[in-house]
């Protein structure tokens, strides 16, 4: 198997102008991985900068009320609020290392712009988020945090005006601008190398569980749920674990209203769960799209899921059975969303509430097993105006 | 026609090629027969057919805003093709498209159905050399040119891939960035084309819209120059539509006839 191939996911299939920026930074990447100077730094920035390690809290009144031991595994802390941090440091820093001035990104929630304007003010990096106008309205409180370290938000007009959209514009930008700038792209999406960085430098997630839940628990958990639009907390958390066959790897997507589609949007964002093979954004891999080939508008109440692709090593281990894709609609994870802040003193993202909320709905089943980690991928202070807005309407009708 | 029948004509008569680009069905698969034929009257020797996609990354503005009128008017690679087969130009007919359009159909069913309707060769902005090999296989096997492009920052190796595999002409990208007119023709141009070293016709794209850019291309030593997007902001203003474009050609390639160097 090509190193840039997953099964038959994955691949480069980016304009000519962008090959050779993704050799550069594959080679960069090869390099510095194994550079004391860089791990040292790393190192540095993920505990005095991202706060890590993050705990691995034992939730007793959800585990009471659902008769399982469930753990969540607490990326809500990391500086920002989310698990972005990880990536935007890594990535910063190998930009940092290649000599590039500028950065880019493209954002959905918003998180992984403010992760990067974070890495970029400290850095002293350029930096310029894309961001789809539908999901600078909605996540707003996000657009002021980027715009106080010194970010220039781009609002995307374009398409369905969310997370997609903002990737290609900001894959436009880098074809113009290659020479000076690093596209540090967000999640486990892109062409190689990105989907290889982007989980290595989230595997710190994983590889900390592994080693709390031993000392906590003195094994494994029989499972491991993790929200996917792209895919990075999942990929983060499930990879240190994927050679353990005895646990199993939930990704969960977002429902939205219902898994269907009109002639040019889904109602959800499932492209794990119902997708099909495609090309999209430099990858192989799975995509809401028409029988021609035209991709889909997505829709989730959360926007950091709101994406018509996903990450191509999730697809390839999907094929294989090693984890097992699944989703929740938009209502489950609203009352996901409610309960925890309710139980647990915990305000969740509404992306990480699609992962507590498939917990709430299985944990009878058996299909999770007795010992749960929960990726909660981050906090849902950015979330308060979207929740209260539905709330607002009446009976709280999501999808209408 | 075949591409290398119409670059052997010109050579004959000493002429350098326009290669003209428009969005297939924009505003509608009607209006593109004429634009066509307005194009060719004109004097553009091969005509670039854009079949619209959702997501084209490589494309400025102005071709977006054209994909998406086309998709809107309810273009679609099955309307595509009826809309080809439809043409008859006299002159080589190009797809232009993303890359996920062609996987969808099938690479061996869409390399057919350009043969079928008469398409002479394939551009794929989002396809480079490394994933390209099963295309290659399904368009050598139904005669039809794939076509690369190179750019200013494509090293030497990479060079040498890249014109091992294009057939039809090289597609050069004159500078960086995605398509769209530019009031200021690369200055890298010249660079690039003393880089390119090969027997296929070199073609030079991106930024050119006017008949002085041109006749800069023609002299730096192109074979032939493309002009996309001033074609379409011409479609795009819906004024007086094919008498301009029509117009448009003609002093672009009257730079194709005199510039030579
Ligand atoms: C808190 C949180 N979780 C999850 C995601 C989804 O991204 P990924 O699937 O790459 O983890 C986002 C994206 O914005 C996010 O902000």
């Amino acid at each position: 198997m090509k190193r840039s191939m997953y099964g038959r996911y994955g691949g480069q299939f980016v304009p000519e102008v962008l090959m050779p920026a993704l050799a550069e930074l594959e080679e960069a990447y090869d390099r510095y991985r194994e550079d004391p100077r860089f791990l040292e730094e790393l190192a540095y920035y993920m505990k005095d900068f991202a706060g890590r390690e993050t705990p691995l809290y034992f939730a007793r009144n959800l585990s009471e009320k659902y008769g399982i031991r469930i753990y969540l595994k607490r990326e809500d802390l990391v500086h920002g609020g989310a698990h972005k941090l990880n990536n935007t440091i890594g990535q910063a820093l190998l930009a940092k290392y290649m000599g590039k001035k500028r950065l880019i990104a493209e954002t959905g929630a918003g998180q992984h712009g403010t992760a990067t304007a974070m890495v970029g003010a400290t850095m002293g990096f350029e930096t310029e988020v894309y961001m789809g106008a539908k999901d600078v309205q909605r996540q707003h409180m996000n657009v002021y945090r980027m715009q106080l370290m010194g970010t220039t938000v781009h609002p995307v007009e374009s398409g369905s005006k969310t997370l997609k959209d903002a990737i290609n514009e900001a894959l436009r930008d880098w074809v113009t601008n290659v020479e000076n700038t690093h596209y540090l792209i967000g999640s486990v999406v892109g062409p190689h190398p990105y989907p290889m960085i982007v989980r290595d430098f989230q595997s710190v997630i994983g590889n900390e569980v592994k080693r709390q839940i031993m000392e906590k628990e003195g094994r494994y958990p029989d499972s491991i749920v993790a929200c996917a639009g792209g895919g990075s907390n999942a990929m983060g958390i499930f990879h240190p674990f994927i050679e353990e066959k005895e646990v199993r790897l939930f990704p969960v997507e977002a429902g939205g209203c219902g898994l269907k589609s009109t002639a040019k949007e889904a109602l959800h964002s499932a492209s794990l769960c119902v997708g099909e093979d495609g090309i999209l954004q430099g990858a192989h891999t799975r995509v809401l799209q028409d029988r021609y080939g035209q991709i889909l508008e997505s829709s989730s109440v959360s926007a950091g899921l709101d994406y018509s692709g996903v990450g191509p090593e999730l697809a390839y281990l999907a094929d294989t059975g090693r984890i097992r894709p699944c989703n929740v609609n938009d209502e489950e994870a609203l009352e996901a969303f409610y309960e925890l802040s309710r139980t647990e003193g915990i305000i969740p993202a509404l992306e990480s509430s699609h992962a507590l909320a498939y917990v709430m709905k299985m944990a009878q089943s058996g299909e999770l097993g007795e010992l749960v980690v929960i990726s909660l991928s981050g906090r849902g202070d950015k979330d308060l105006e979207t929740v209260f807005g539905l709330k607002e309407m009446e009976n709280r009708e999501v999808c209408l | 026609m075949r591409i290398r029948e119409k670059f052997a004509q010109l050579e004959e008569k000493k002429e350098k090629a326009l290669i003209a680009y428009v969005c297939a069905g924009d505003p509608t698969a009607e209006a593109t027969k004429d634009i066509v034929s307005a194009l060719v009257r004109g004097g553009a020797d091969i005509v670039e057919l854009g079949l619209p996609f959702s997501d084209p990354v490589a494309d400025g503005p102005t071709i977006q805003a054209a994909s998406q009128r086309a998709l809107d008017a309810g273009m679609n690679p099955d309307r595509y093709f009826e809309l080809i087969a439809s043409i008859k130009a006299g002159v080589p007919l190009v797809c232009m498209t993303y890359y996920n359009l062609i996987y969808k159909r099938g690479l061996e069913r869409f390399a057919s159905d350009c043969a079928l309707s008469g398409i002479s060769g394939i551009i794929v902005p989002d396809l480079p050399a490394e994933e390209s090999d099963d295309l290659q296989t399904a368009c050598r096997k139904h005669g039809i040119d794939l076509i690369f492009l190179v750019t200013p920052v494509t090293n030497e190796a990479r060079m040498e891939k890249i014109l091992g595999k294009t057939s039809g002409f090289v597609y050069i990208v004159s500078r960086l960035g995605v398509t769209g007119a530019r009031a200021d023709v690369a200055r890298s141009t010249t660079e690039i084309l003393s880089r390119v070293h090969t027997d296929v016709p070199k073609a030079v794209g991106f930024g050119i819209s006017d008949r002085e850019q041109a006749r800069e291309v023609i002299a730096a030593g192109a074979d032939a120059v493309i002009v996309g997007s001033a074609f379409v902001n011409i479609i795009a203003s819906g004024e007086d539509v094919n008498a301009r474009v029509e117009t448009l050609a003609r002093e672009l390639k009257s730079a194709c006839r005199e510039g030579r160097n």
